[in-house]
């Protein structure tokens, strides 16, 4: 195991299912051993029809859904871990500092400006406010985010700017691994573009990269491999 | 990472009802813990338990002091312990009027907790106090009223001044934004968020509001009848609830 010195995150043989106690205890098995290697500048899609189970795999990948069975083993500083068996306080540093998760909506906090919520990450890594606002500025701009929307809420934003602050939330920092929940789904093609154009520097970068993307351009241009679901019924 | 706060076992009975039944968690620097339950899970008395305002029948509340020390806060002698409250602990009341004096001024209700902790210096005191209240959004000029005066969500953020003011290590809150308007509660966690930030708090929340805890909690115990029936990360806790009640809670909630 962990035999590749590019290897970044290994999981092996995941199993998640879903019981719904307040639908009678219906149970939906939804992942049923999963595999799945990445190494460092690497893009593996996730595809498949949706309800398969992509989306499942990657908040399980982020240990926001707690898998059944298996492990996800993550390089994280010099150590390999697995996400299951973290206590809580070292979960919250795994996700500070190596995965980054750009889930498919943002979420709004109010009264909060956009500039600050994309600030965030690196001030809880310590960064002082000078610099984490100037990175996000930086980012921002290359995102194509109008100057004047920097310091309102997202609150009135349309789904494009929404979305584009949620990259920037994540870009932001340099994480070594990187889940992308179709990131650019709202976008049109100018910002698709510089989406695409940010991720592929991260590749370059050596950041190994888990993503779902509805739009097959963004996808042959981005990923090396693909892992299919098949729908179980 | 050593912990600030690990409790263990933690037991508190009214007669028959078990109101805390073995309750266990440890709480780190700069964390959030959220607890959610209904009224009667013992939320409540659990935060009460801890803060030492309620003799309990068993388990052990070990603290790390601000100097490195472990004390046993169910042995400590009564007068460490109001030193402990006065310094490095803060509790901030669901209604401010049991968090605030209301008969003297709000500059007063903020120096007093600087001159609790040995300050004697007026001019610095005062010149404190306006800077907390501008931290938590009240005109300076009000530094002369009387609390009464204020509306609810203003008191709440005086009381809030009031506690952080001696920068506490430990903050434990009991719905501090219960009763207040949604417009003024949205502004109170704002605040709360960015203060526990900038001032590395570590925070027990108590609430029954999951969007409370959605916005300020890193973790989440879930509490049923005396007993936690469900924890972890907040959003582990939210968007993937194993246990009946919390899939309840969960699915009751309008906008989760």
């Amino acid at each position: 195991m962990h035999s590749s010195p590019t290897l970044q995150l290994q999981a092996e043989n995941l199993y998640k299912s879903f019981i719904l106690h307040v639908h009678n205890g219906v149970q939906l098995p939804v992942l049923q051993g999963v595999s799945l290697n990445v190494s460092a500048g690497e893009c593996v899609a996730l595809s498949g029809a949706s309800g398969a189970g992509k989306s499942t795999l990657m908040r399980s990948l982020y240990g926001n859904y707690r898998i059944d069975k298996g492990s996800i083993w993550v390089r994280h500083q010099q150590d390999w871990v697995d996400l299951p068996t973290l206590q809580p306080h070292e979960l919250i540093t795994v996700r500070q500092r190596t995965i980054g998760y750009v889930s498919q909506f943002l979420r709004i906090i109010p009264r909060v400006p956009a500039l600050t919520v994309a600030a965030e990450p690196l001030l809880d890594l310590g960064f002082s406010s000078e610099v984490a606002i100037a990175k996000v500025q930086d980012l921002f701009r290359r995102l194509n985010l109008p100057e004047s929307l920097w310091s309102l809420s997202p609150t009135t934003f349309s789904g494009g700017e929404k979305q584009r602050v949620n990259l920037a939330r994540t870009l932001v920092v340099d994480y070594p691994i990187l889940l992308l929940d179709e990131p650019t789904s709202a976008l049109d093609a100018a910002n698709r573009e510089a989406v695409m154009q940010l991720i592929e520097e991260r590749k370059a970068k050596g950041c190994a990269i888990v993503g779902i993307f509805h739009d097959d351009e963004v996808r042959d241009r981005l990923c090396n491999r693909m892992l299919t679901f098949e729908r179980e019924n | 990472m050593i912990p600030l706060l690990s409790v263990q076992n933690l037991c508190k009975s009214y007669g028959a009802i078990m109101a805390c039944d073995r309750i266990s968690f440890d709480l780190y620097p700069g964390q959030v813990l959220g607890i959610i339950g209904e009224s009667g899970s013992g939320k409540s008395t659990l935060l009460q338990g801890i803060a030492g305002q309620l003799p309990l029948d068993q388990g052990q509340l070990l603290y790390w002091d601000g100097q490195g020390q472990v004390l046993d806060l169910r042995t400590i002698r009564e007068s460490h312990r109001r030193i402990l409250m006065r310094t490095e602990w803060g509790f901030v009341q669901q209604n401010p009027r049991d968090g605030l004096r209301m008969d003297v001024t709000a500059g007063a209700n903020i120096g007093e907790r600087l001159m609790n902790v040995g300050d004697r210096h007026y001019g610095k005191i005062r010149t404190t106090a306006a800077e907390w209240l501008d931290q938590v959004e009240i005109p300076g000029d009000r530094i002369d009223g009387l609390p009464s005066n204020f509306s609810g969500g203003m008191q709440q953020r005086l009381q809030l001044a009031r506690v952080l003011v001696t920068q506490p290590r430990l903050v434990l809150m009991d719905e501090p934004t219960g009763g207040l308007d949604v417009s003024v509660q949205a502004k109170l966690l704002d605040l709360i968020r960015s203060l526990v930030r900038t001032l590395h708090l570590s925070v027990i929340l108590v609430t029954h509001d999951i969007g409370v805890v959605r916005l300020l909690a890193h973790r989440l115990m879930v509490m049923q009848n005396g007993q936690v029936v469900e924890q972890g990360l907040t959003d582990q806790v939210l968007d993937d609830p194993h246990h009946p009640y919390t899939q309840q809670l969960v699915s009751a909630t309008l906008t989760p």
